[in-house]
Order: C-alpha cells, then sequence, then structure tokens
C-alpha cells in the first residue's frame, strides 16, 4: 500500500471581525490506498477545515502551516498542496484528489445536463474528444448505478432523485480517477434508505478502484459501516486515532468515550415506555383524546390548472393526555407536514383532525387564536426559531405576553427565570441574544418558550436533528424529564428512529403521506410488520462496526427479497 | 447544570453599536479609506449646509453691499473669491448656501419616501395578495417612466414649476420621493417575503400573535438591515434629481434660495466665452457631495457583507481554539460553535463567542 495523503503537523487559523480564531491545530493524518479513513467530530471541530485544506479549498481569510504531501495514483510524483500556485492546485484537483459535497441538490448545476457536468471536468484535465468524453460519461455514470445511462446522461440534475444525485457527484469525482475522494458528509442530506446505498457505492469505490477515501461526518453509524480507520478531532486537535473495530470495542480518550455514549440505540426507550404506561390511570382510554385524526388529508394547491401536490391521505391516528406519539418517516412522507396541521399553520382539506376538541377542517384563525395557548411548538433549527433582535427572556416571554398573562416582558421575568430554571439554563442567560447561545441552549431556551403556558399538547418538529449528538443526548434527555414533570401530551416528530424510540410510547411509521404501522416501540421496532419498516430499521446503521457488517447482509437480503 | 457560574457577558459598548461608528471601527485598508473619506466630505457638507449663514460672505440673493452692485461675471479676487455670476450674485456665497438648499430637500426627500416605502412595503409583503400585486403593478409601472421626467411632471403638478423656498424645495423633495418609494417599497417587501418564512416569525404565529404584532415586533425590525445602504445612495441620487430639475428651470428661483443646478444653468453659456469660475465651482459642491455619500454607502454595503469586508491578515496559526460542546448539554461558556457561527456576520461579535485571543 501506498500513501495517497499525508497531512503533517497541520495548522489552520481564520481572521475574523474578533481577532484571530484556530480551526485546526497540529494536525497530522495519513491516508493509504484503498483505505477510508473518518474524520468524526461535532460542528466546530475543524474536520471540515482539514479536509478542505486537502484540496486548497481553504478561503482567503485562512492562513496556514505545516504540511499536506499529496501524492497522484500512481505514486510517482507528489505536491505540497499548501505551497502550491492556483494553477497547480488546479491541475492536482479531480486528477489527485476530488471531493464530494454534503447537499448533492447544489454541487450541480441545474441548467447543465449532468453528462455536460462530467464531461466539463474530463476535458478541463485532458485533451479527449466530446465523443470519447461523452462515452467515458455514460460508462462512469453505469458504475456508480445510475439506471439507462446512455439515455440519462441527457437529464437535467432536478430528473434525478437525491440519492440519485448524490451518485452523480460521486461520479464526478470518479471520473478522472484521482488517488483521493474527499468526501464532507456525503450522506447527512439523505434519508436512511437512501444514505444505506451511498455507503454501498463508496465501500465499492475503495475496493474496485482501490481509492483511498477520506469520510468526514459526525454520524458514528455511517463511520462504524464504512470506516477502516477512525482519527476523532475535537477543538481542532486529532484526540484519538486507531482502527475502527478498536475504537468502538475500547475508546480511549474521554472524548470518544462521551461521544459513543451520547449516540441513540434503538431500543433503549422500550423499558421507559412500559415503565409511562403501567403509571397510567385505569380510565385512560376512555379519556378524551388531546388530537384525533381519522382519515386525515392535506393537499398543497398546484398552480394554475395543475392538480395540487397530495402531501398526507387517509391518515388515522391518536394521541391521549400525557402520551407521546413519535412519527417517523423520510423526507416528502408528509410528517411535517402532519405537525403543521396540527399546529394551524398548513390547512386541512380533507377527513377529520380534531384538536383539543376542535375540528381543523375549515377552522379560522379568530376561532383557532384562543386555543393556541394550550398548544406548544419547538421548531427544527434553533438557530432562527428566535427572532434575533429580541433577548432570550423576551422571547420566551412573548407567549405570556400575547396570552395576557404578562403586561410586557419585564412583568414576565420571574416566570421566565423559572422556566429558564427548569429547562436547566442559568437564570442570567435570558439577558443574552440568540446568537450568543449554542445550539444546544437555545433548543432548551425553545423548549421554554412552547412550555411558558404550560400547553396540553407538545408538537415537537424534528427537535434534535439540528444539534450535535452529545448535545441531542442532553436535550432528549431533558424532554423527557420535562415530560414527566408538566405531563403534556407530544407529537415528536423525527426521521431518525433511535430518537423516536427514546422518547416515544407509540410510534407511527409515514411513508409517502399514509401511515404504514402503527404501534408501541416494542411492536413498530422489535417486530416491525410493514416491508417498509423493516428496510427503514435495516437501513438505520448502528455505531458499532460487527454488529453493522451483520446488519449490512441483513438489508441486502431484505432489499433482494422486495 | 444550574449550579454553573456564569459569566455574564458584558453589553455591548455604545460606540460598537452605532451603526457607522461601528463599521468605521470593523473596517481595515482601503475600505476604510473609502469609508473616511467619504464620511469626511459628507460630514463637511452637512457643516457648512448648518452654518452657510455664519461662512458665507454675502447672501444668496445679495447683488450689491456698501460699496455699490458686485457687477455680473467678475472674476475671481479677493473681494469675491469664486468671483460672481452673470446675474451678479457672488458663487461663493451661492455655492455654501447651496448646501442648506440640498441638504434640506435631501432630509425631506428620505424621510417622506422612507415612510411610505417602509409601511407600503410591509403591507404589501406580509398580507400578499391582490393588495400587494396592485401595489407591485403600481411600483413598476413608476419604474418605467424616466425618474427625471418624473420628477418634473411632479414639480410642475404640485408648485407650476416655479416658487418660493419651502414652496420649492417641497416640491422637489415629494417629486423625488415619488421616484424613491418603489425602492424601498421593493427592499423592504422582499426582506419582509423571506422573514414571513422564518421559523421565529412561524413561532409567533403559533403563538397566537396578532398580524399587527408579528409585522412589528418581528418582521419590521429584522427587515430594516439594508436602509442605511439605500438610504444614502439615495441621498445622493436626490441631489442629482434636485441639480437636473434646477438646470432644466424647474427648481427654487434665484431669489428664494440658492441652488447648484439653477446657477449652472445660468453659467451655460459663460462656459464658451472663457467664463469658467460660474460653472466649475457649483458643479464641484455637486460632484464632491455625491462622491461622499456615494463612498459612505458603498462602503457600508461591503462592510456589512461579512464576505466582502476585508480584515487583517492573522500571524501563522495563531490565536486559539474556539469551545465547542462537548460535555453533554453543550459548555455552557461557549458561544456558537463553529465556523459557521463564526463567519456570520450579523450574528457575531466581541462577546458572541468563547474566543479568547
Amino acid at each position: 500500500m501506498s500513501t495517497v495523503v499525508n497531512i503533517e503537523r497541520l495548522g489552520v487559523s481564520f481572521a475574523t471581525d474578533a481577532g484571530a480564531v484556530k480551526a485546526v491545530d497540529d494536525v497530522s493524518l495519513k491516508v493509504e490506498r484503498g483505505e477510508v479513513l473518518a474524520i468524526v467530530g461535532e460542528s466546530g471541530s475543524g474536520k471540515t477545515v482539514t479536509a478542505k485544506t486537502i484540496l486548497g479549498l481553504l478561503p482567503e481569510t485562512a492562513t496556514t502551516n505545516g504540511a499536506v504531501i499529496l501524492s497522484n495514483k500512481a505514486g510517482t510524483s507528489e505536491s505540497d498542496v499548501i505551497s502550491l500556485s492556483k494553477k497547480q492546485l488546479r491541475a492536482v484537483r479531480g486528477t489527485d484528489v476530488a471531493m464530494v459535497f454534503q447537499e448533492p441538490s447544489s454541487a450541480l448545476n441545474p441548467v447543465y445536463t449532468v453528462g455536460w457536468q462530467i464531461i466539463e471536468g474530463l476535458r478541463a484535465h485532458t485533451s479527449i474528444s466530446t465523443k470519447d468524453a461523452r462515452a467515458k460519461a455514460i460508462e462512469i455514470l453505469g458504475r456508480v448505478g445510475i439506471p439507462d445511462p446512455e439515455h440519462r446522461v441527457d437529464h437535467y440534475p432536478h430528473q434525478f432523485s437525491g440519492g440519485q444525485k448524490q451518485r452523480i457527484v460521486i461520479a464526478m469525482a470518479l471520473v478522472l480517477d484521482p488517488g483521493l475522494i474527499v468526501a464532507d458528509e456525503p450522506t447527512t442530506a439523505l434519508d436512511v434508505t437512501v444514505q444505506a446505498e451511498i455507503l454501498d457505492l463508496l465501500r465499492r469505490c475503495r475496493d474496485e478502484f482501490g481509492m483511498g477515501i477520506v469520510l468526514i461526518t459526525h454520524n458514528m453509524g455511517v463511520v462504524a459501516d464504512l470506516a477502516d480507520r477512525v482519527a476523532v478531532m475535537y477543538q481542532g486537535k486529532v484526540v484519538e486515532e486507531a482502527d475502527a473495530k478498536t475504537l468502538f470495542a475500547s475508546p480511549k480518550a474521554d472524548y470518544t468515550k462521551a461521544l459513543l455514549a451520547a449516540v441513540p440505540y434503538v431500543g433503549t426507550g422500550t423499558a421507559s415506555a412500559i415503565e409511562r404506561a403501567a403509571k397510567r390511570p385505569a380510565d385512560w382510554l376512555e379519556q378524551a383524546p388531546v388530537v384525533e385524526a381519522s382519515g386525515l388529508e392535506i393537499v398543497y394547491p398546484g398552480r394554475f390548472g395543475k392538480p395540487g401536490f397530495q402531501a398526507v391521505g387517509g391518515v388515522d391516528f391518536v394521541i391521549r393526555p400525557g402520551e407521546v406519539l413519535g412519527l417517523v418517516g423520510e423526507s416528502g412522507s408528509g410528517k411535517t407536514t402532519i405537525g403543521r396541521a396540527i399546529a394551524g399553520l398548513t390547512k386541512v382539506t380533507g377527513g377529520s383532525l380534531r384538536v383539543l376538541g376542535h375540528e381543523m377542517n375549515g377552522v379560522r384563525e379568530r376561532e383557532f387564536r384562543p386555543l393556541r395557548s394550550r398548544i406548544g411548538f419547538v421548531f427544527q433549527d434553533p438557530a432562527s426559531s428566535f427572532n434575533p433582535l429580541l433577548t432570550i427572556a423576551e422571547c420566551v416571554a412573548e407567549p405570556l405576553v400575547i396570552h395576557g398573562r404578562a403586561s410586557n416582558p419585564a412583568a414576565a421575568r420571574k416566570r421566565v427565570d423559572e422556566l429558564l430554571e427548569a429547562v436547566q439554563l442559568p437564570k442570567a442567560y435570558g439577558d443574552r441574544y440568540p446568537h450568543e447561545l449554542s445550539g444546544g441552549q437555545r433548543q432548551r431556551a425553545s423548549l421554554a418558550r412552547s412550555l411558558a403556558l404550560e400547553p396540553e399538547l407538545l408538537i415537537a418538529d424534528e427537535p434534535t436533528s439540528a444539534l450535535d449528538v452529545s448535545v441531542q443526548a442532553r436535550v432528549l434527555e431533558l424532554f423527557a424529564e420535562l415530560q414527566r414533570e408538566f405531563g403534556f401530551a407530544s407529537l415528536f416528530i423525527s426521521h431518525d428512529l433511535a430518537v423516536v424510540d427514546i422518547l416515544a410510547d407509540r410510534i407511527a411509521v409515514l411513508y409517502r403521506g399514509s401511515l404504514v404501522e402503527e404501534g408501541t416501540g416494542a411492536e413498530v421496532l422489535g417486530a416491525p410488520k410493514d416491508p417498509y419498516t423493516q428496510r427503514l430499521l435495516a437501513s438505520l446503521p448502528v455505531p458499532d462496526p460487527v454488529a453493522q457488517a451483520e446488519r449490512r447482509e441483513e438489508l441486502r437480503r431484505l432489499r433482494e427479497a422486495v | 447544570m444550574s449550579t454553573d457560574t456564569v459569566i455574564q457577558p458584558p453589553r455591548r459598548r455604545l460606540r460598537d453599536r452605532l451603526p457607522v461608528v461601528h463599521q468605521l471601527r470593523q473596517s481595515v485598508g482601503l475600505q476604510r479609506g473609502m469609508l473616511v473619506a467619504g464620511l469626511v466630505l459628507t460630514g463637511l457638507f452637512v457643516l457648512v449646509a448648518i452654518f452657510a449663514p455664519l461662512i458665507a460672505p454675502f447672501g444668496f440673493a445679495q447683488l450689491r453691499d456698501l460699496e455699490g452692485p458686485f457687477g455680473s461675471q467678475q472674476p475671481p479676487s479677493a473681494d469675491h473669491l469664486f468671483g460672481t455670476t452673470v446675474g451678479g450674485y457672488d458663487v461663493l456665497s451661492r455655492v455654501l448656501w447651496g448646501a442648506q438648499t440640498a441638504l434640506y430637500v435631501i432630509v425631506i426627500a428620505v424621510i417622506l419616501s422612507l415612510f411610505a416605502g417602509v409601511l407600503l412595503g410591509l403591507v404589501s409583503g406580509y398580507f400578499g395578495g391582490w393588495l400587494d400585486r396592485v401595489l407591485v403593478v403600481v411600483c413598476d409601472a413608476i419604474y418605467a417612466f424616466p425618474s427625471l421626467l418624473l420628477a418634473i411632471v411632479m414639480a410642475i403638478v404640485i408648485s407650476g414649476g416655479q416658487s418660493n423656498l419651502w414652496g420649492g424645495v417641497f416640491a422637489a423633495a415629494i417629486s423625488i420621493t415619488v421616484v424613491f418609494i418603489p425602492q424601498y417599497f421593493r427592499v423592504i417587501r422582499a426582506e419582509t417575503v423571506r422573514i414571513k418564512a422564518e421559523a421565529y416569525v412561524e413561532s409567533a404565529k403559533v403563538l397566537g400573535a396578532s398580524n399587527g404584532r408579528v409585522m412589528f415586533r418581528h418582521v419590521l425590525r429584522n427587515a430594516t438591515r439594508t436602509l442605511p445602504l439605500i438610504f444614502t445612495l439615495n441621498a445622493s441620487e436626490a441631489i442629482l434629481t434636485l441639480a437636473g430639475l434646477g438646470f432644466l428651470g424647474f427648481g427654487i428661483e434665484p431669489t428664494a434660495a440658492a441652488e447648484w443646478g439653477y446657477d449652472l444653468n445660468k453659467a451655460l453659456s459663460d462656459v464658451s466665452s472663457g467664463i469658467w469660475w460660474t460653472a466649475l465651482y457649483p458643479g464641484l459642491a455637486i460632484v464632491l457631495v455625491v462622491l461622499g455619500i456615494t463612498l459612505v454607502g458603498e462602503s457600508l454595503n461591503d462592510l456589512a457583507d461579512p464576505r466582502l469586508r476585508g480584515r487583517r491578515r492573522v500571524a501563522q496559526a495563531s490565536g486559539t481554539v474556539a469551545e465547542t460542546s462537548v460535555v453533554p448539554g453543550g459548555t455552557l461558556t461557549a458561544g456558537p460553535g463553529g465556523l459557521g457561527g463564526l463567519e456570520d456576520g450579523e450574528s457575531f461579535d466581541e462577546h458572541g463567542i468563547g474566543v479568547r485571543s
């Protein structure tokens, strides 16, 4: 084996308005041919900056020291990326090292065909004829698993699905046969089932094309699935480096241990759900449900003359007082639409949806407004769900002021302080602005705001998907604690089965706008009946390389059965 | 967790929060030079406008002093530093007094168009529907007219073309306002449409906030970020429009106020006969004021965008590493983690992040 890239004592600093900030500090890493090195860490740990340095993609505000020695695939030449001129960098990019980006839909230019975009890369580096280049583009599309490549080569990016787009991005990286691929969170924007396919493809890149891959990710499951060696980064430094099996079996650094402990597993929530179920009063089943949907249908209107888009069709479910219903599904399955319909943000177009005894089909905002004080809503992205110009205390006081419990934010301060304490934020944080808090802190403040009026129903729309794993674990714990304390019913929306499992009493699985399976956590996750749920569950990578290898076999079997 | 000690971030000092002062402190190199030059020119203009009665040697409509008439088209001399015009006015005094008229017009025009444009844009963008469509079409229609032509029509409608000081100032200001309202309208409407979809506006709606509260508390304050830029750029355009009106003879009577455009018009015939001072100084005044205000506007524009903002290069791998959340639940002393948080211009200030360099 030969070394494709050798990073030696790399340091990167950025000039910011507040002076110098160091992003990467004394990092040394090596990638061999045919090896996948995973760099894991939380946001801000410097993993993406390290990867971008390999391609010389850092912005002008960055200064670097150390060396990044890049070899070509044949191992005949070496170059230090840091000292290359712009022209030399262009020659190296694509031929020696290529990049796969996080968001496939923005990495492709929408106004050119995918074939054109692949050929552009080819012709920039080699003097190949248009005809040969096209043949090569078709060949590479076939190899990354795009069906009917002769025909699809002339299609535009929007004509492909998200997973296919990521395949095309990988094809663009592969076409010049580089020795190294840098994949920056290649599956984060994709659904679990698609993620499994892309990981398979990357594995084939390594085995069939003999490439070195640098995989940047925060998902320990993905690491367990694909990586040969793992480097854990924390605060710009590599805190631990080991081969995948050793790292998962016996982590050495404290940080790695904490990181692994924070990863949610499927099956951890069953015990607590049973415990909660046992505590319920005998007449619980007869109590009026908080939310009751029967034959719920939501259609988004189409443009002139075109039929509307049916986001949700014929969904039935109930949420009883004090119960947490977990709603799971892929993007586009309609789970967020259902949450928004319950909060009155999206119109119900058919069937019946009763929220706190009110029919939502044809409801008017004026009638619904008094009800809003009984419903809380936690948004997905804590960064954007706070008005950036108001302090945290003012934001949390908003619901109190709006519903007349306090005349102004200052008068509500005592209650706000109580709420902040309830979500374990120090009182003094009330005087800070949202941008002065970290993601996890903001999401806790968001919880405080939604609980300000002690609602009977809390809708949480992917509340932890924008957070790092360790922060996510803490927020989920807090959510469970608050739920015990306040006793609200909740609709917990997530794409992550393991997260839902921790919290939910019952789990509903949504697929293309209809409910395919519903039951307790033990039922749905322990013995899934619907083939879609089975596939979803098998696609979820577990943070354990040995177990994950078995699951991979299981998934292959399931796919062949379909 | 609640036992953690909290370090209260100090409030930002006043000088960091004032719009222009903050940018001045933030800027470096060429951008700073541009901003400083613009601020000096603009400041000079405002000072001259305010103190014109004290600085100017003569009144703007003064034709004679104790020693008799000034005489027309006199070259620059000790008595008349910039010479006299064909009508026998002192050029220096007219130029200084002209600053005052220009300032009046800018202030009135910008304030009027600011209020009308912002309010219309907010309502139109927030509620949408037929009102939005009608307003957008009307604004597009106004865009379709040459702005000077529109200003001329308005000047004729309002004052019949000629009038006294305030009549003339208002006529000019209102005609400029009509041209500018669509610009403010467009910007605020676009921002409102964007902000309307932000999660914090939805969250206010979910809480049951009324439309008025959402509009003024959550949308308006977040939509006004770009206003200082249009504000400065429009101010320079207002001067050009005023000068254009005056040049074409729709401005203010020379006896009512001094006006650069009018003086330029009267200097037209002088140029061919070698009398340079009557045209040079009013023209120079217009150029310098427009240049100054435009420089301020353009530098504010560049500084507001973190990607365009210049920074000092940092030493090799200096600085400390920003803390990221490690402790379950996140460290309490750190700000938003990651370089995303650092590079985001608005959400970042000296205390936003746990950086100690």
